[in-house]
């Protein structure tokens, strides 16, 4: 089958390639540009774990075709912190409020969770529990996941994070 | 899982796209959203040859008012949908299905054209376009054809489109101010299809039904539109005894398939109970 030719815009840096159009942009963020942070756990487009930020929308990478993301700009968990080199408020928000336990559906968890904030910078906890319902997380619970982009709301709007009374 | 191989194509007019289609036939196939394609790719359930990418044709977006019905691109997305204001004032029942369809990823990808042209019984949209009375606009070689959507159906995976034509567009008359709606869906957990569900659509006048329309999803190897349901409950103010019965002759058209999500019989009563809750939601909203 003849390759097709792509170039997108990934974490802010422009990549060419040749690809098959069979491949999947998982495996193509992964095994070309060894962008190994969005994990694939399970391939049917259900767990979220591949989630990358793709031209403004939350996509599961697993189910797009990378000639479909031809011209896309791109975020992955890799483009996440900030340019000074410190933690994105979501990445800090998870290490405080203990947002993991194994840590494989983070990426997709975090990067889910940047595009749900810069749809909606102060959503209540039921939307938070909406906006995430395509990720799936076995470990956690969700409960810390849940604080987690509270507290980075929080500080994303420079106000104190506030436990909601139990 | 990997799909098997195949040539990709990004038209970037409607023209060109059905001219690609009629000349690849069997071996190709459009790809629009590709959240219901590329799984069953993977699965090998379908092996196309050739993929028409519609990501790259303008025309085939966005959402627009014309005359008394509003016409929405078959690639607009369940996202968009969902945002749009002039749905959210006119048919605000495509708002209320699209969140209920998926999950949020799935929604920035997946396009009502597809959900519609698919012809899995399990999509949401089906059901609603039947219940509206919605038009699909469809270019083939020859040209354009408007296909009711009531007509549309006919087997799991079967429709009217045939090799080389494209959904353009849905058209839907928009029903009169303070009508009462509701789609109600019976689900296992958030992603999953219905395991039955209920679309309704209805206008009240002085405490009555002045006309009433019902689909059902996911209960069939198509959509239903459960005319006999309706005319009963038209005239009636919905007291719980013409509720019955109606729900009684919607059940009766129903023949689900037994799978994970329960057996036949199960499914049918299913699809009776959120007729019922979707009745009785889309009184409470109907003004008259
Ligand atoms: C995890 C998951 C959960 C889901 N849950 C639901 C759910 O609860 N309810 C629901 O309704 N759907 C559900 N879906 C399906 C999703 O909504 C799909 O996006 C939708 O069914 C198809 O839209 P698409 O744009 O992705 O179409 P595609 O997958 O690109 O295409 C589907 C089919 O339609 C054809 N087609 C597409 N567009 C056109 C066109 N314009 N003209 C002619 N043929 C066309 C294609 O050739 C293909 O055969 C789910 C999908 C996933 C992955
Ligand atoms: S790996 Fe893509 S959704 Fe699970
Ligand atoms: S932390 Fe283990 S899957 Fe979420």
């Amino acid at each position: 089958m003849a390759k097709s030719q792509v170039a997108m815009k990934v974490n802010g840096a422009t990549v060419e390639a040749l690809v098959e159009p069979r491949t999947l942009l998982i495996h193509f963020l992964r095994e070309e540009l060894r962008l190994t942070g969005p994990h694939i756990g399970c391939e049917t487009s259900h767990c979220g774990a591949c989630t990358v930020d793709l031209n403004g929308k939350s996509v599961k990478s697993c189910t797009i075709f990378a000639v479909q993301a031809n011209g896309a700009d791109i975020r992955t968990i890799e483009g996440m912190a900030n340019a000074d080199g410190t933690l994105h408020a979501l990445q800090e928000g998870f290490r405080e409020m203990h947002g993991l336990q194994c840590g494989f559906c983070t990426p997709g968890m975090i990067t889910r969770a940047y595009r749900l904030l810069q749809e909606n910078n102060n959503p209540s906890e039921e939307e938070i529990r909406f906006g995430i319902a395509g990720n799936l997380c076995r470990c956690t619970g969700y409960q810390n996941i849940v604080r987690a982009i509270q507290y980075a709301a929080a500080k994303l709007n420079g106000v104190p994070f506030q436990e909601a009374a139990e | 899982m990997i799909p098997g191989s195949f040539e990709y194509h990004r038209p970037s007019s409607v023209q060109e796209a059905v001219g690609l289609l009629a000349k690849l036939g069997d071996d190709g196939r459009a790809i629009a959203g590709g959240h219901s394609l590329i799984p069953m790719m993977k699965l090998r359930l379908a092996k196309p040859a050739h993929l028409v990418d519609l990501g790259g044709i303008a025309d085939l977006k966005g959402i627009r008012a014309d005359g008394s019905d509003i016409v929405i691109g078959a690639m607009t997305t369940q996202h968009e949908l969902i945002g749009s204001s002039l749905l959210e004032s006119k048919l605000p029942i495509l708002r209320e299905t699209s969140l209920q369809v998926a999950d949020p990823q799935v929604r920035y990808m997946g396009t009502l054209g597809g959900n519609v042209a698919n012809g899995d019984p399990g999509n949401d949209m089906p059901a609603v376009m039947l219940c509206l009375g919605a038009t699909y606009h469809v270019m083939g070689k020859s040209g354009e054809r408007r296909i009711a959507a009531r007509e549309f159906y006919q087997g799991a995976y079967f429709t009217a489109i045939e090799g080389g034509d494209l959904l353009t567009a849905v058209r839907i008359p928009v029903p009169p101010a303070g009508h009462g709606y509701a789609y109600e869906k019976l689900k296992r957990k958030i992603g999953d299809y219905a395991t039955a569900a209920a679309a309704v659509v209805l206008t009240m006048s002085g405490g009555r039904v002045a006309n009433c329309s019902i689909g059902l999803t996911n209960v069939a190897e198509t959509p239903l539109w459960a005319e006999e349901a309706a005319k009963i409950l038209n005239g009636s103010a919905l007291d719980a005894a013409t509720v019955k019965r109606a729900v009684a002759a919607a059940e009766a058209i129903t023949a689900p398939a037994a799978d994970a999500r329960g057996p036949a019989a199960y499914r049918t009563k299913m699809a009776g109970v959120m007729l019922t809750r979707a009745l009785a939601r889309a009184k409470s909203k109907a003004r008259g």
